[in-house]
């Protein structure tokens, strides 16, 4: 099998799957557990290069002009580069890969009950390309002037002149990586529909899909809907750069505006492009662990239309005072309001589900829990910031930064935990030591909360994101200020050791865990009625469905889960 | 797994490769048409957006277009929208005579549509290099900008669809490892998509 001098060996049965060279198994693949697992470890692997950025920064913020130990000594254009790339990989590099790619690719044909992807090979270039764009990015970082400083969202004209940002072939690097790595999640996006349209097993109606498969096809749906005007504007902004045509410099005739209207009509459904996934996810973690049925399948479905349709009319938020019509702004406001409904309504369903389950704290348990209370504090404070009168005051505080941190942390990071733990034992066969994993949530989910909760504060007080140094600001300067920065650094910090917990029980399960069983989490969607790890090519025979994907506790039944390709007696 | 005859096919599908029992159902709409008009749904958002930043551009500025710029040539053009128009037909009638299990005549009409198309992109770039050498650069003014970068964008799309198509042309009835005239729908749907949205721009950019 990992011979590589091996040329491929046909099985002596055409049905069955080839066993591949370790070339064509692991590094060139097909399979989309493998392809879903490429995405996996290097979304994690940037996870931990945007983690580094963040404490290179924090500890500036917290020590200013002090040598960071294991980093060095933060200067300005360095800083705005940290902040900027921590951002961009964060969401670019992280949330998509993981949450969206990554577990995309491994759980929709699994949970849907077929072989393999419908276009495996573009499956395939989508991941090459998308490893490139990362490599791209990495590469931006080693160029003279240094990586790209004009924040994630890198308005023109700072990011567009040089003389202005500083990175040269730093900022074009970034606008490249950035435009490839959308060229990568559209093949991905166009095989995850395709294949949740066409390759769905047997018996399995619209209303059987698990939810989790759901949300990350819906989420898919924004992104390609959305994802057009953002390439338009990048291929714009690499022309603006290098050569030297002038889209949004109001000095040759262009419009600055006009990328901010380009950027945010993809950004804001980006935002539900990595929450749904997320939301799937938790779906799937608590019926299982509270052995109840989802409570309101169709609900809870339909508000994440709602959201998604309601996400491409709220962009103009971001940009309040960006100098659009106040007109203007009072309409998206209203929009921007709006969407909170659909959400608080899946948060309801979601709580109803929990009610009277007879709940199992298990690791995955305790993440999607986490999720939960965390992504309420988020979506509670979205509301201030979606008024436009309250916005001028809070616009780019660290009250944004907070709120933005209280969505993006518990959908990336809490988010992927949960998803990584609930199917660890299907990916690796093994199952994961359940003390370590507990001892890692309560050290992510404490220092979290003292991370950001502080944030608030500061940005009430009138502190502004994206500044260097406090000490330049005597009003910002104050020792107690001062006190809260070093405070939310220090969490951050324990909160990164913690993570080493989490690295070890990983490889250390991987490798010396325990044995999973088919079906671990007495679960009923498809993927856990075969072996764990599932063999190329998934399913010996098509399963068949029979029924929903959320029959738990079902009166009358002697076991509390009910399988979906269980024949009916 | 079994082999399918479109293997080397970036566009193959794996689902002739689970001969097992039981059967799903056979898909209303083939995989390839399902991926192309999804790919198509995100390319109309794409020129959406460059035809929204010309006519916001446009609209900040006061003379259009600008002073000293040369003006473009809206005759020959419009014969060569009138080319791409009939490559389009071509593509159509071509399409027709396949679903009559009638291949080479298709093959050989669909080669006709690929000339006519190859005609548009070289007639296109003689055109831009005309322009060139009268001063309109991508620099000159955001006027040449946002023409190489719309019709660019296009030509891009031309010639990469181009590219498929003479690569289906080639791979059809071949006599190892052949295409199908259904597997190539979706490369036609694309070619579609490329003669649909030129008369739009052809207006936006030459006329208006």
């Amino acid at each position: 099998m990992s011979q590589a001098t091996a040329a491929v060996k046909k099985d002596s049965q055409a049905e069955h799957h080839e066993e591949l060279s370790f070339l064509y198994k692991y590094i060139l693949p097909v399979d989309h557990k493998i392809i879903g697992m490429q995405y996996i470890f290097t979304g994690l692997i940037m996870a931990i290069i945007g983690g580094y950025f963040s404490y290179a920064f924090r500890m500036q913020l917290a020590f200013p002009g002090e040598v960071v130990p294991l980093y060095g000594l933060v200067g300005p254009g360095e800083y705005n580069m940290l902040i900027t790339n921590h951002g961009t990989i964060m969401i670019f590099w992280v949330a998509m890969p993981v949450l969206i790619a990554g577990f995309g690719n491994y759980l929709i044909p699994l949970m849907i009950g077929c072989d393999d992807m419908v276009f495996p090979r573009l499956n395939r270039l989508s991941y090459q390309i998308f490893l490139v764009s990362a490599l791209v990015l990495i590469a931006s970082f080693f160029v003279t002037g240094g990586g790209f400083g004009g924040a994630w969202t890198s308005y023109p004209p700072l990011s567009s002149n040089a003389e202005y940002s500083l990175t040269d072939w730093g900022a074009s690097l970034w606008i490249l990586a950035v435009a490839l790595e959308f060229v990568s999640f559209l093949l991905g996006g166009i095989n995850f529909i395709t294949t949740t349209m066409n390759a769905r097993a047997p018996g399995m109606k619209m209303m059987d899909i698990p939810i989790a498969v759901w949300f990350i096809v819906i989420a898919v749906i924004l992104f390609m809907a959305s994802v057009g005007p953002l390439i338009a504007g990048a291929v714009m902004l690499f022309m603006d750069q290098r050569l030297g045509t002038s889209f949004f410099l109001p000095s040759g005739g262009g419009d600055p505006l006009l990328w901010q209207h380009l950027f945010w009509f993809f950004g804001h459904p980006e935002v539900y492009v990595v929450l749904l996934p997320t939301m799937g996810i938790v779906a799937d973690v608590i019926t299982v662990f509270s052995r109840k049925k989802l409570f309101g399948y169709r609900t809870v479905l339909y508000t994440a239309f709602a959201t998604g349709g309601l996400s491409f009319v709220v962009w103009a938020h971001h940009q309040f005072i960006a100098g659009i019509d106040p007109r203007v702004a009072n309409v998206f406001v209203v929009t921007t309001v709006l969407i909170s409904i659909p959400l608080a309504e899946m948060m309801f369903s979601y709580i109803a589900t929990l009610y009277g389950g007879s709940i199992e704290l298990k690791t995955p348990m305790l993440w999607a829990l986490g999720f939960l209370a965390a992504f309420l504090i988020g979506g509670v404070t979205g509301i201030y910031l979606g008024a436009s009168a309250l916005d001028i005051y809070f616009h780019d505080s660290y009250f944004v930064l907070a709120h933005f941190h209280y969505t993006f942390f518990p959908i990336t990071i809490i988010g992927m935990f949960a998803a990584l733990t609930f199917w660890f034992p299907k990916m690796f066969g093994r199952m994961m030591n359940e003390t370590l994993g507990k001892i890692h949530f309560w050290g992510t989910f404490i220092p979290f909360n003292c991370i950001f909760l502080p944030l608030f504060f500061l940005g009430l007080a009138g502190q502004n994101r994206r500044v260097y140094n406090f000490q330049l600001y005597p009003d910002l300067a104050t020792q107690d200020l001062q006190n809260i920065r070093i405070f939310a650094t220090l969490s951050l910090v324990v909160m990164l050791i913690f993570q080493l917990v989490f690295i070890y029980n990983f490889f250390v399960s991987m490798f010396k865990g325990e044995k999973a069983p088919n079906n671990p989490w007495n679960a009923n969607t498809l993927e856990w009625s075969i072996p764990s790890p599932p063999p190329h090519g998934n399913f010996k025979t098509l399963p068949t469905v029979y029924r929903g994907a959320y029959e738990y506790s079902v009166p009358g039944r002697e076991l509390d889960y009910w399988p979906q390709n269980e024949a009916p007696k | 797994m079994t082999t399918t005859s479109s293997q080397s096919v970036l566009l193959a599908t794996s689902e002739s490769s689970l001969p097992r029992q039981p059967k799903r159902a056979e898909p209303p709409v083939s995989s390839g048409v399902i991926g192309m008009l999804l790919f198509m749904v995100t390319e109309v958002m794409f020129f959406g957006a460059l035809i929204s930043a010309y006519l916001v551009i446009r609209a900040g500025l006061d003379e259009w277009p600008p002073w000293g710029q040369p003006r473009l040539p809206i005759e020959t053009t419009a014969i060569n929208t009138l080319v791409l128009l009939v490559s389009g037909f071509l593509m159509s009638y071509s399409r027709n005579l396949f679903k009559k299990k009638n291949i080479s005549e298709g093959r050989k009409w669909f080669g006709y549509s690929i000339l006519l198309g190859t005609f548009f992109f070289i007639s296109q770039g003689y055109e831009w290099a005309q322009l060139i050498k009268f001063g309109l650069t991508v620099s000159s003014s955001v006027y040449g900008g946002l023409f190489y970068l719309i019709i660019g964008a296009h030509g891009f799309h031309v010639i990469g669809t181009l590219a498929f198509l003479i690569y289906a042309w080639n791979r059809l009835g071949a006599p190892v490892n052949p295409i199908t005239s259904e597997e190539i729908f979706p490369v036609q749907l694309l070619w579609y998509f490329v003669v649909c949205v030129w008369p739009v721009l052809y207006v936006l950019v030459y006329l208006d």
